[in-house]
């Protein structure tokens, strides 16, 4: 599931999932659909704790048992990644409750927008300057520092753009205070639907690759402030430096190994 | 009254749960018997408190006990000793009664009792009798379960431990205690959701 889809989801006519079909204090809301499950927003344990449910429906074009057991194991591997991220102090969402067999997996929910929308609201119209705007490369080297942690406990994102992080602002900042910059807080990688565990530098290097093109193609004005990214990776963990290097070779032949798929 | 009625979000209308906190308990041990007496009068889940860090990880447990028992996947007797269970973050279930049921040296107790109505008894007990019933037979005081109180229990060393949650430098590096058990309890969510699967 990508969060690019429409943020704006029209109202929905999918059959909630069972689990969503018992009271709540407030009626869930579908946020968005992806090819493999769909996005809600609604509520854990108590009414005040918001929470993402992520549902996977089942494929009525596969086969009941493969469907199964393909579901289950998609549930359980994004949240054994998520879990094994949070102990090692990366920041991703919390996993509140998961039910493999229903296909469903509720997450924290994570306040704030997704980087994509923090990085445009600050370029607006500009064309000039952007390469010395130092609060936008403040908040290039935190995501480098992000994706440096990640890849250092031994994580592969698998699909690394600025929608599949959030910026969950600082607690106690008011909406309008002086100076915020609205680029302040704290980088929350999201979406590990599709992570996987992975120690090689190419696996690393095409997590960069994947989110230096999608860098350039979301942002292209600010693309020229992606080596903030870089620099803020190199200084993150020991073997960054290698990482890079193998992100040169994988500049030059693409996101495929092979020449096959 | 010793009980109070939790309203979970998510939960079928006709299941009802019930939360009582005791403190000062002087017959734990009597209770722990009726466990293992299989006492059908004593069908509660009866938890040592000092295993709880918040309301928030208790309910988690209770959410997760009730989701089984809509779902016919409990994977104990019954929805009580399914709460205990729901409570480790190992498969191991005679681990976690160990670990978090009440035990003859208890002394706080949390006690949850979940009703619903079944062919056996199409009529659930009313909270005015769980209440009675647990005020005859547990000799503690019974205090209202908040966060402030849970807070004063809680035996951060044995839960750490409990949820292998020792050896977290950045855990470590957290000043603000307040900061640090609210991680804690984010980690030992993730720990319940993922438990034996």
């Amino acid at each position: 599931m990508t969060a690019t889809a429409a943020e704006a989801a029209a109202p929905h006519d999918f059959p909630l999932p069972k689990i969503l079909t018992n009271p709540a204090s407030t009626p869930p809301t579908l946020i968005t659909q992806g090819a493999e499950g769909r996005l809600y927003k609604t509520t854990y344990l108590l009414p005040d704790i918001p929470c993402a449910l992520k549902y996977r429906p089942p494929k009525p074009w596969r086969h009941p048992v493969l469907d199964q057991r393909l579901t289950k194991h998609r549930i359980l591997s994004e949240a054994r990644i998520l879990s094994k991220c949070r102990r090692d102090g990366l920041r991703v969402p919390d996993v509140y409750a998961l039910d493999e067999a229903a296909g469903w997996l509720m997450l924290e929910w994570v306040q704030g927008t997704p980087v994509r929308v923090n990085i445009n609201q600050r370029l607006g119209s500009r064309t000039e300057g952007i390469e010395d705007d130092e609060e936008l490369k403040d908040l290039m080297r935190r995501i480098g520092a992000a994706v440096g942690k990640m890849h250092s406990i031994g994580v592969i994102h698998g699909d690394l753009t600025t929608s599949n992080m959030m910026l969950k602002p600082p607690a106690q900042q008011q909406q309008t205070t002086d100076g915020a910059t609205g680029l302040e807080g704290e980088i929350v990688i999201i979406d590990l639907g599709l992570a996987s565990g992975g120690v090689h530098d190419e696996d690393r290097a095409v997590d960069l690759y994947v989110l230096e093109r999608a860098f350039g193609s979301t942002h292209p004005r600010a693309e020229c402030i992606f080596g903030e990214v870089l620099d803020a990776y190199r200084q993150s963990y020991k073997q960054a430096g290698v990482t890079l290097k193998k992100l040169e070779d994988v500049r030059m032949r693409g996101r495929k190994r092979s020449m096959l798929g | 009254m010793a009980v109070e009625i939790v309203q979970l979000e998510h939960v079928p209308s006709s299941y009802r749960i019930h939360l009582a906190l005791f403190r000062n308990v002087k017959n734990a041990g009597f209770l722990h018997q009726q466990l293992l007496a299989r006492n059908a009068d004593f069908e509660y889940a009866f938890i040592d408190a000092s295993t709880i860090v918040s309301r928030v990880h208790l309910l988690s447990a209770v959410f997760k006990a009730v989701n089984s028992s809509v779902n016919g996947t409990l994977r104990t007797p019954n929805v009580h000793s399914e709460i205990v269970v729901s409570l480790s973050s190992s498969s191991n279930i005679a681990d976690a009664y160990r670990r978090f049921g009440v035990s003859p040296s208890t002394s706080d107790l949390f006690v949850v009792k979940v009703t619903f109505p079944s062919s056996a008894t199409p009529e659930p007990p009313s909270a005015d009798s769980i209440s009675q019933h647990l005020t005859d037979n547990v000799e503690g005081d019974a205090v209202p379960a908040t966060d402030e109180t849970i807070r004063t229990i809680t035996d951060v060393r044995t839960v750490r431990k409990s949820y292998k949650l020792n050896g977290l430098a950045w855990l470590d590096a957290i000043k603000d205690e307040l900061l640090k058990r609210q991680e804690i309890e984010r980690l030992i969510l993730g720990g319940m959701a993922l438990r034996g699967v």
